[in-house]
């Protein structure tokens, strides 16, 4: 799995390229991966506001729809209009023409919550050890009311 | 991999689409063997599964299959269901495996006469080989005549060395069929077919593909488009209801609907506008509330956006103008005739 160098990664797995006062924002390869195929991607307008932890938008797949999360608070200046005819675009190319947003960042101050390439990789790996003991809790659960009735 | 319904299930292997459009074209494998088994056997058999359900089991010639329905006191889906007649007074009942305890305990219960109900969920794996090569990719490993199965009939017979019941049935709208085993022969049998389609491009396929496969040909699933509020005739399934059984559970309630008329159906919808309709999304006439979306999801078949969905009145009539409510936004979408699909 790729973590590229020069980028700045969140919690809720969106990575940002900084360019001067620039952010370029869109969803990790793991993010994409955990998805499945993306079929519909929901943005914002050009010249709205984001505010930093809160959604800005939505990838939807086949089956679920997710949020995505602002890692920094900015307007928008571009929006990728690759996306709403070739969805997909997120699950081939994550970091590159799947990117979604590029807004002006109001603070620089933002950056300094997010993980670097090293953090981010690490906390992948211990997130998908929490996702496999959320996943044997919930069998035992299953497995309690199984023996129930 | 998901927890479901106490099974660990496979959303998908390689991809949703890849495998929905896989089984359209060549054929998919699916483990369903989560599914639940009902077996009856007795002299009042046939009465008593009569009485449960609102299909005509009469019909059903031995080795015949037919898609059924449970219902409540009220009218309302227990379950949907498939009866298999394996002899004339023995019935195999396959369940939804959300299901599988509760059908149990309601058949258990209504139970009368010389009748005995069994629980054989755990003695069976069921494995669904579905699309246009699966009869191709099943002759070589069977001395049954397939071609002599029809739709919704079923024989016994050895697949790869292992003795299975052969159904010619499926959730896909495709041809295909439907495979019970020992549960302790599932892998071979799994390595088998999958050892045997490899030439004709055979995946194995998940849950995800399985529910956009049904979806676009308006298959019902249960805890969606059924749940035990929701009665056949509001559900489109008026064919399989039989009012010419003089009695079954829930056929007072049924013969009463069907005389004022229901006041909600299931309809399905196509999105004019760009979004994704979701189950429990509000929909909307003219700004009033008139109903929910049971199912929806983008269509890899057709590349639109499909759901099936509870309408109220005369907004549910074929190129009605519906707004979805996704996330506080309206969506215009329009009620099409179903299936979505056809070949």
């Amino acid at each position: 799995m790729e973590f590229p160098e020069g980028l700045k990664f969140s919690k809720e797995h969106e990575w940002v390229l900084v360019e001067g006062k620039t952010a370029t924002i869109g969803i990790t390869e793991f993010a994409q991966e955990e998805l499945g195929d993306i079929v519909y991607v929901e943005l914002p307008e050009v010249g709205e506001k984001v505010v930093k932890d809160d959604p800005f938008g939505a990838v939807e797949s086949v089956k679920a729809v997710s949020d995505v999360y602002a890692p920094v608070s900015g307007t928008v200046l571009e929006i990728n209009d690759l996306l709403p005819d070739n969805p997909e675009t997120i699950n081939d190319d994550p970091y590159g023409d799947g990117w979604m947003i590029r807004v002006e960042m109001t603070d620089g101050d933002d950056l300094k919550d997010l993980m670097s390439a090293e953090e981010y990789a690490e906390y992948v790996v211990q997130r998908k050890e929490v996702d496999d003991e959320d996943e044997e809790d919930e069998e035992e659960e299953d497995d309690k009311e199984k023996d129930k009735s | 991999m998901v927890a479901f319904a106490g099974w660990e299930m496979p959303v998908q292997y390689r991809g949703v689409i890849e495998e929905h459009l896989a089984v359209r074209s060549r054929a998919g494998l699916f483990d369903v063997s989560h599914m639940g088994e009902i077996e009856i056997t007795g002299a009042d058999a046939l009465e008593f599964c009569q009485r449960i359900s609102a299909n005509d089991v009469a019909r059903m010639k031995v080795s015949q299959a037919q898609y059924n329905l449970l219902l409540n006191d009220r009218g309302g889906v227990v379950d949907d269901v498939i009866f298999y007649r394996l002899e004339s007074d023995h019935f195999l009942i396959c369940v939804n495996a959300a299901n599988s305890d509760k059908d149990f305990q309601w058949v258990h219960q209504h139970a009368e006469g010389k009748v005995e109900v069994a629980d054989v969920s755990a003695r069976y794996a069921q494995l669904a080989l579905q699309g246009p090569a699966a009869e191709k990719i099943l002759r070589p490993l069977t001395a049954l005549q397939l071609g002599e199965i029809k739709s919704f009939h079923f024989a016994y017979g050895d697949v790869g060395s292992i003795r299975c019941l052969v159904a010619r049935t499926g959730y896909t709208g495709e041809d295909g069929f439907e495979l019970y085993c020992q549960s302790g022969d599932a892998e071979r049998l799994w390595n088998a077919l999958m050892e045997g389609g490899a030439a004709e491009g055979l995946v194995p396929a998940g849950l995800g593909a399985r529910d956009t496969l049904r979806l676009e040909k308006a298959y019902p699933l249960y805890g969606h488009e059924l749940d035990d509020t929701t009665t056949p005739l509001e559900a489109g399934l008026d064919w399989v209801t039989k009012f010419s059984k003089p009695a079954f559970i829930g056929r007072d309630v049924l013969v009463g609907q069907k005389e004022e008329g229901v006041k909600r159906r299931l309809v399905g919808l196509e999105l004019r506008e760009p979004g994704i309709a979701r189950s429990d999304y509000p929909l909307f006439k003219n700004a009033e509330p008139v109903g929910r979306v049971t199912s929806g999801t983008k269509s890899p078949s057709l590349g639109k956006a499909i759901a099936l969905g509870y309408v109220a009145g005369a907004a549910a009539e074929i190129g009605s103008e519906i707004d979805v409510e996704i996330r506080g936004r309206k969506v215009r979408a329009e009620v099409v005739p179903l299936p979505f699909y056809r070949r």
